[in-house]
């Protein structure tokens, strides 16, 4: 390949990064307090509640990701031919527009956030069960609402355990984005594929890889300073 | 004036019956030490009084407010919650195993609950807290975290978090069992410091010198029942039952 065409690559695939990190940013900002809920509601101590959270963690740690992608780009259509499906939920998706770019990103995000909330959620119940009955019971001998010993005395030290687990999902995030690809999702991934025969090289794979592993290394070294600076009590 | 009246109390776990029937009172500027042998239901004596068990029967009154009743068709009842919580506020427990705030400054250990429950300003909360520490010895670790002082200087903290929020009472479950043995004087130094400012305490120990050198009143417990109860010269002298005799020779010894 020319220096030319290299250059001519690499501006586009550029484009292509706003929208990886598009997927990237709203499913952490989403899947992240989802998760925190969901958590919560698996400790539930109403028993139906906490299976019913226990079924849909296991139904999106034990299928993949992929094809909870295709099922969610698939289900509007299918939902509406269905002739049992509730009206309230017909007229509300009858308007949509399945063949525009929101459509498809928006039943991305879903997807890629149920997933990653079920992940986030079994990190941080581990985090809150990890944290000694001591703590609670000092918090309720010092007159403490539930509320605020949530979130005065529970989260803050929490929110340091799960940091470490967190960043490796965050981490397997940013490589995971590509799954939209096969959607289509115009992404970084899906154009470093379409460029392949274009230029008859593997250049653009490796433009892509590049990417994938400077944001990952990034990501690693920001979380490794978070938890660093999360280090001045044990 | 009575801080605290326990009547016929009574909580199991499951079958088994961790009280029974246990009743004294505490009053005002009393200091009363309960020992016994381990399982004996010192420890859940306390949790029912600062209500992190729930008792089953029997009634509770602390500082003049009824906590726990009987009601006229003698069901077991208790007060409701903001009744509940005031008097929560009015007593103060120091845990066995401290249980400070891990991620706290030893000064926002003791100003949290006065800045968040009491709503004091934190200022004020703070020049308090600088007051307490220094009563404890403390006044140069208001900046450290728990992780980085000792067992006994973590169990000062956690007398002075207790303290920041003035109660009426002061409960303490065995506080210094975690400590080294070393470590356990200056903590019992503490404590009669105040029991001499006229603190309304109840300590839950096996110290068994410093429960007949700083408490008014010892509650001697076995299997959940109150066996004997007097004062120190009584309990610790010839005239004390057998059990209470054998209890002693074996921590004597």
């Amino acid at each position: 390949m020319t220096k030319e065409q290299l250059g001519a690559l690499f501006s586009l695939m550029l484009q292509y990064v706003v929208p990886t990190m598009k997927i990237f940013c709203f499913t952490l900002l989403w899947s992240i307090p989802l998760g925190m809920i969901v958590a919560l509601l698996k400790m539930c101590g109403f028993k139906p509640i906490s299976w019913l959270t226990n079924i849909y963690i296991l139904i999106m740690r034990g299928t993949p990701l992929l094809l909870q992608l295709i099922v969610a780009q698939h289900s509007v259509p299918y939902l509406l031919k269905w002739d049992k499906c509730p009206s309230f939920i017909h007229s509300l998706l009858d308007g949509v527009d399945i063949r525009s770019s929101g459509y498809t990103f928006t039943m991305l995000l879903i997807a890629f956030v149920l997933n990653y909330a079920a992940y986030f959620a079994e990190i941080f119940r581990g985090g809150i069960e990890a944290i000694p009955k001591g703590q609670y019971e000092a918090a309720s001998a010092l007159g403490f609402s539930r509320l605020q010993t949530f979130f005065r005395i529970i989260l803050p030290q929490v929110i340091k355990r799960v940091v470490p687990a967190s960043s490796n999902e965050i981490i397997t995030l940013v490589k995971d984005t590509s799954l939209a690809s096969a959607i289509p999702y115009m992404e970084i991934m899906y154009i470093a594929k379409k460029q392949v025969p274009t230029y008859a090289s593997l250049t653009p794979l490796f433009m892509a890889g590049a990417f994938y592993f400077i944001f990952a290394t990034v990501l690693t070294l920001v979380f490794g300073y978070i938890e660093k600076k999360l280090n001045y009590y044990k | 004036m009575s801080m605290l009246d326990v009547k016929n109390l009574s909580k199991s776990f499951g079958d088994l019956k961790v009280l029974k029937d246990t009743t004294f009172n505490v009053e005002k500027g009393e200091v009363v030490a309960v020992i016994g042998p381990s399982g004996s239901g010192k420890s859940t004596l306390l949790r029912c009084i600062n209500q992190l068990e729930r008792a089953d029967g029997g009634v509770i009154n602390v500082c003049g407010t009824d906590m726990l009743i009987k009601d006229q068709k003698g069901r077991t009842v208790y007060a409701d919650a903001k009744t509940l919580r005031n008097i929560r506020l009015k007593t103060g427990l120091v845990f066995q195993n401290f249980n400070l705030f891990p991620h706290m400054t030893v000064l926002r250990n003791i100003t949290e609950a006065p800045v968040c429950v009491l709503k004091e300003e934190r200022s004020k909360a703070q020049e308090k807290a600088m007051q307490l520490l220094k009563k404890m010895g403390l006044e140069s670790k208001d900046k450290s975290y728990p992780c980085e002082l000792s067992g006994g200087q973590q169990q000062r903290v956690s007398i002075a978090r207790a303290l920041a929020l003035n109660p009426e009472i002061l409960f303490f479950d065995e506080p210094t069992s975690a400590l080294d043995p070393e470590l356990t004087g200056e903590i019992l130094k503490v404590i009669k410091e105040l029991a001499k400012d006229g603190m309304t305490m109840v300590i839950v120990t096996h110290e068994m010198a410093f429960a007949r050198d700083v408490a008014d009143k010892v509650i001697f417990m076995e299997n959940g029942s109150i066996v004997e109860m007097g004062a120190p010269e009584q309990l610790f002298g010839d005239n004390a039952s057998d059990r209470v005799k054998q209890f002693l020779t074996r921590f004597n010894s």
